[in-house]
């Protein structure tokens, strides 16, 4: 694919023009690193703030009476629990419990919520949530029997008509993360909301450099930081002030930070990437996201299936490891114990503030526990490595 | 664009050869360090490996990819940067002089002579790179 065919986020030019090393990320032409490179940028993000393009984000409005139910049957977190101005991380399950997609749910209201979906998969999320949102019966509890408006009951299966209202708004936000233990201080010389305010995921509308924005405490670094939405007509703007206000040149101040460095980050915490821990065929309890998987909370799609995988218990599960001989393990490596292959490797990477080579992988659950020693292929050398507690990082706080 | 020494001979695979007698010392390149990004693991051979011509010695691994490196010379191993396990983030910092990976005590000391010269690795460059 010749980069003209390749989808630009609004920042596309500055990130060339700071030196930004840019490749085919899903479709998307974005940039992997800039000058400083993968690791000082990680490290740089890790001690002092560390600003990352996410314009490629999906983006999708449900509003109408029905927004709150309508999301609940369709993903893993209980949206009944949130609150205005509150936001979670869920997934979406297909029938089977497998994973279509995970994502964060912004409630604005009762009837108003955003949820923020992966890049590569937005369009199918989009698909996925409008063929719920036509003729197909969305599975319910008996809880909420009749609750929606318009909607009659089959049995347990609901018929809808729901009273949502969806918009893929992607095209209409830029999406900045600033991320590290300077960022809060960053944002808040440009804008008047009191950052301190917000908690951990948590969000506010206001503005930032006089431009209109949603102001989200979340991100997918393990440190603290906000991520700003607005108009991509301002997103340049918003970029650049960022840089000015955090000091960009200083060896201490805010470094503009690649996909290589956003994975990096994300690993060291130990969270799931779409496409390696999570997938179509991988349901939430095995990716470890029990966490969210609210099977209690009444059904939603694929309830069924992992209230059975529960009931039955998990063959397999990801975990973290960390390798113990030198070499790094890489996505899809095979992994054995006693010379049979059990697994593979769904994340490998260097750990630049670790300074360790870590990963996540597959496992069967007898060979999952922590201190578990496994051999992992890399180009033919069987290399020992062993199961670890994750996170791998956790940020003082 | 990339720093290209004029007394070095290059490869198609982005290694450099620097020739003194019968010893031929072998890195990768400018062009490959920068390729690559931050290097963070050099997997390198031994002393008395003996490699046949354009054999895969050892590899160079960034925080993002691998890179198997190969010899272009035959003959055998007679010193080991070993230094590199402790400090890779030299070949980034300087690949012609202390990244040295190998040096190979050459079968044909005339092999290196139809490698590319510094001027024709910079046209197979700016050619394919």
């Amino acid at each position: 694919m010749s980069t003209e065919d390749l989808k630009k986020t609004p920042l596309n030019q500055a990130h060339r023009e700071l030196g930004g090393k840019m490749v085919d990320f899903g479709g998307w032409d974005m940039p992997v690193q800039y000058t400083a490179g993968v690791i000082e940028e990680h490290m740089r993000t890790r001690t002092a703030a560390g600003l990352f393009d996410v314009s490629h984000m999906g983006e999708i409005w449900v509003e109408g009476t029905d927004a709150i139910e309508f999301v609940n049957r369709l993903t893993t977190n209980d949206v009944t629990k949130l609150v205005d101005g509150q936001a979670h991380y869920s997934a979406f399950t297909n029938e089977n419990g497998g994973v279509v997609d995970d994502l964060l749910v912004y409630r604005f209201n009762q009837d108003k919520l955003l949820l923020v979906v992966n890049a590569g998969t937005t369009e199918k999320d989009w698909a996925w949530i409008n063929k719920w949102s036509g003729d197909t019966p969305v599975p319910m509890s008996a809880k909420h029997e009749n609750s929606l408006g318009g909607g009659t009951t089959d049995g347990d299966k609901w018929v809808p008509a729901p009273a949502v209202n969806l918009t893929n708004a992607s095209s209409n936000y830029c999406q900045i993360a600033v991320q590290g233990p300077k960022a809060v201080g960053i944002l808040q010389q440009l804008t008047e909301t009191n950052l301190d305010e917000i908690k951990y995921y948590w969000f506010t509308t206001g503005r930032v450099d006089g431009v209109e924005a949603i102001i989200s405490r979340t991100g997918y670094t393990g440190e603290d930081g906000f991520e700003v939405y607005a108009d991509p007509k301002f997103a340049v703007q918003l970029w650049n002030k960022l840089l000015e206000t955090g000091k960009y040149g200083d060896v201490d101040g805010i470094l503009p930070a690649g996909l290589a460095a956003r994975n990096t980050l994300r690993l060291e915490s130990a969270m799931s990437l779409y496409g390696h821990e999570l997938d179509d065929d991988i349901t939430p309890l095995e990716a470890g996201l029990g966490w969210i998987t609210k099977l209690q909370k009444g059904d939603f799609v694929g309830r069924d299936k992992l209230m059975a995988l529960k009931e039955k218990g998990l063959t397999r599960k990801v975990v973290g490891f960390e390798m113990i001989d030198r070499g790094i393990a890489r996505d899809g490596f095979d992994i054995y114990v006693n010379e049979e292959k059990v697994g593979h490797v769904t994340s490998g990477s260097p750990a630049p503030f670790l300074k360790k080579n870590i990963g996540l992988a597959f496992l069967p659950l007898e060979f999952a526990n922590i201190g578990q020693e496994i051999k992992i292929d890399v180009r033919g050398k069987h290399l020992a490595a062993e199961v670890v507690s994750t996170p791998f990082y956790r940020r003082q706080k | 664009m990339s720093n290209i020494p004029e007394n070095l001979r290059y490869s198609k695979d982005h290694e450099w050869v620097l020739v003194e007698g019968e010893l031929a010392s072998i890195g990768i390149t400018d062009y490959a360090q920068h390729s690559l990004g931050d290097v963070v693991y050099i997997d390198l051979p031994r002393v008395g490996d003996k490699l046949g011509p354009h054999e895969s010695f050892g590899s160079v691994e960034s925080v993002k990819a691998v890179s198997e490196i190969f010899t272009p010379v035959a003959g055998e191993i007679v010193e080991v940067n070993d230094g590199l396990n402790d400090t890779p983030e030299k070949v980034n910092a300087d690949p012609y002089g202390d990244a040295w990976f190998i040096k190979v005590k050459m079968n044909n000391p005339g092999e290196a002579d139809a490698m590319l010269s510094g001027e024709e690795y910079e046209e197979y460059l700016t050619a394919n790179g």
